[in-house]
């Protein structure tokens, strides 16, 4: 959702896209280097954030009586072909990029699960595919970042000259300064299509031994969280790979990108999301995926598949949803058996799970991804008792390395991050120097202690 | 800022002996961080009270009838961080025979029940605005509706107090900040000890359980306890008034 404001502030009330917690902050659109240095200036008492399309779960995006600055421009977008990179403004966002870059053979060779989300929001998160395992993050692929830093100067930071401020702002959540664009490195393409292989898979062991051994680029599976007993973390193998030469059926015209207006989902005044809903839901899902199958894909079809359904996330009822994602080390990835056992215990409506393998950490001292294994599963926030099955989770979590995922999170607490993150004595230090004045703030940098 | 979860990280009870006061927080989906605020007069009995609670409990002296020191009162506790729920609670209930004799604690009671809340209420008002998230819980009653000859300071008082909120909460649509108003019946407890209960009264941990669900949804203004005193109201509302005033208690 983009802004519009016609250059004008409003008070509104934010929230984030699963929709459970909200605060006021005063919204102003995209302003030039010299308003953000003049706003800053100011140092207007409850900070300032910046917020991409709010497609973060939880209160990333928000800064509660404080200043939001959203994009409301056009998006400006500028391929260098020659040099197979493309830099564009912060507000851009992946549908804008695909749209611009895919007819010249060109992708972003990290894509997150949804097109909406921008391109600022997608390094302040440092955001994954279901390639991570082969390419890393979006952080191994940015030549550069253009930032207002929390002193109102105009920054360019690159991996190797800015090494640590570099590395504090990809991931940082936004606390670092606002990013004005960024330069991506791309990933040359033959095809819009991806030949894709799913295969339906009755055991968890079996599941993540498939993401294991897969060669392809991208690997990820959905998990039935609802089915029990021996046939617990059955789910459905989607493994794809660019194709070699494009697809004489379905680009006659070379190479396109045509992101679809999909039909919106209806606000429901009530949460549809149950546990027996979610498990026949997820049961038919399960059943009506064939045992192995063979096909191409659009781009689309592979990896935005919740996209098909625009605002689904008002659907799930007034009070909200969670997406609860983690991240383990190799060693501890008997935990995602355990995760799924807890939920199945405690008959989360977890309607949607998916699990996928990352390859190393880029060493961000925010960024999500370590190698291991990852496990995301979305459930309705209001469930009786969830807070404290998740506190205790996020426990064993913490013991094993393992880490929450910040652009997914609404509520993890101080303590429990501090033993995920560590101290971040680096990140504070960096932060620091760019934003002395600690400017820079969030509801979730609060709520986290990363800021007042 | 609440959690998901809608678990408040701190909160204010005003009133921090009040039973309902802290049964509704004994209610409350808590943290292992949640920080709770004890405003009050008698610290040590405060703490006491507090003591099975499973959050860091702080107290701070707070007195409902000291109306010069609101101010500062607000900016005291506000000054360290964002608090996520004030649950305004203080109040006392003489009775009224005891008022007619001494008029004077009737302007106690005023300013306990009332005047002290307008004060304290709009102090705390301006840090919820300004930090744009937060909910208010403001305890009314069931003789906020009409006033009865039996209790009628006390009804005046708590009708005023309603009135307030109700006007309150308009003001503050949009702010991000929410208030909840709770209307119980007669509440058994240690404010009316040795009083009789009249017909369709309610406990403390009740009236708590009713706060802590309206708490839960997003749209919920208003609250009886127990619902059953919505249509009652109205219809105390609609009663003549020669009936009424021959109402015995």
């Amino acid at each position: 959702m983009t802004t519009r404001l016609d250059g004008r502030p409003e008070e509104r009330v934010l929230t984030g896209w699963g929709r459970t917690t909200r605060s006021r902050a005063r919204v102003v659109g995209s302003l030039d280097g010299e308003a953000l240095a003049e706003l800053m200036a100011a140092q207007p008492p409850r900070g300032i954030l910046a917020r991409g399309a709010g497609r973060s779960y939880g209160d990333a995006a928000q800064n509660a009586g404080g200043i939001v600055v959203a994009p409301d421009a056009a998006p400006r977008i500028e391929p260098d072909l020659r040099a197979g990179t493309v830099r564009a403004s912060a507000g851009s966002t992946f549908a804008d990029l695909l749209s611009a870059l895919v007819p010249h053979g060109l992708l972003l060779p990290v894509l997150p699960g949804t097109r909406h989300l921008t391109l600022g929001g997608a390094i302040a998160a440092d955001v994954h595919g279901k390639n991570h395992h082969v390419d890393g993050s979006i952080s191994s692929w940015l030549e550069s970042i253009e930032l207002i830093d929390g002193q109102g100067r105009a920054r360019i930071l690159s991996p190797l000259l800015d090494g640590p401020a570099f590395r504090a702002t990809v991931g940082g959540m936004g606390l670092t300064g606002i990013i004005r664009a960024a330069t991506v490195r791309l990933m040359p393409i033959s095809s819009s299509r991806l030949q894709v292989s799913t295969h339906r898979v009755d055991h968890l062991d079996d599941l993540m031994a498939g993401l294991h051994q897969a060669t392809q680029r991208y690997a990820v599976a959905w998990i039935d969280a609802t089915a029990q007993g021996r046939a617990l973390g059955r789910g459905v193998l989607d493994l794809g790979d660019h194709l070699d030469a494009p697809d004489p059926l379905h680009e006659p015209d070379g190479l396109h990108y045509r992101p679809t207006q999909p039909p919106a989902a209806p606000p429901l005044p009530f949460n549809p999301a149950t546990a027996l809903t979610a498990r026949a839901f997820n049961t038919l899902w399960y059943r009506k995926a064939p045992r192995h199958t063979h096909r191409t894909a659009s781009l689309n079809d592979f990896f935005h598949r919740l996209d098909a359904v625009a605002h689904w996330n008002r659907a799930l009822g007034p009070r909200g949803f969670l997406q609860y994602q983690f991240a383990v080390p190799e060693d501890s990835a008997h935990l995602i058996a355990h995760v799924l056992q807890t939920f199945q215990n405690h008959r989360t409506a977890a309607f949607l799970a998916t699990v996928k393998r990352f390859g190393p950490a880029n060493g961000n001292p925010l960024s999500f991804p370590l190698r291991g294994w990852c496990l995301a599963v979305d459930m309705p926030a209001a469930a009786p008792g969830l807070g404290p099955l998740l506190d205790q989770l996020d426990r064993k979590i913490a013991e094993a390395g393992g880490q929450v995922y910040l652009a997914k999170d609404a509520r993890l607490s101080a303590s429990r991050f501090t033993d995920m993150y560590g101290d971040l004595k680096d990140w504070r230090t960096v932060r620091d120097e760019l934003d002395p004045r600690h400017l820079m703030r969030s509801d979730l940098g609060r709520r986290l202690g990363l800021c007042r | 800022m609440n959690d998901a979860q809608g678990r408040p990280s701190r909160i204010l009870l005003l009133g921090g002996a009040s039973e309902i006061g802290l049964a509704i927080v004994a209610a409350l989906p808590l943290a292992p961080d949640t920080h709770l605020i004890l405003a009050g007069r008698n610290l040590a009995q405060m703490e006491e009270r507090a003591a099975t609670l499973p959050c860091t409990v702080t107290t701070t002296a707070y007195d409902a009838t000291a109306l010069e020191t609101h101010r500062d009162f607000a900016d005291t506790v506000f000054a360290d961080a964002d608090i996520d729920l004030v649950i305004s609670a203080a109040g006392i209930l003489i009775p009224q025979s005891e008022l007619d004799r001494d008029p004077q604690r009737a302007g106690e009671l005023v300013q306990t029940n009332f005047t002290g809340h307008v004060t304290t209420l709009l102090a705390v008002t301006r840090h919820l605005r300004n930090q744009g998230h937060g909910t208010l819980v403001v305890l009314s009653s069931i003789a906020a509706v009409r006033p009865r000859r039996a209790n009628f300071v006390y009804g005046a008082s708590k009708a005023g107090l309603d009135a307030f909120a109700q006007g309150l909460a308009d003001s503050l649509h949009g702010s991000g900040v929410r208030l909840l108003l709770v209307r119980p019946g007669f509440v058994t407890g240690r404010m009316t000890q040795g009083m009789p209960p009249t017909p369709l009264s309610t406990t403390p941990d009740r009236v708590a359980a009713a706060v802590a669900t309206a708490l839960t949804t997003t749209t919920a203004t208003a609250v009886w306890v127990p619902r059953a005193l919505a249509p009652i109201a109205l219809l105390m509302r609609l009663t003549p008034r020669v009936l009424w005033r021959r109402v015995k208690r």
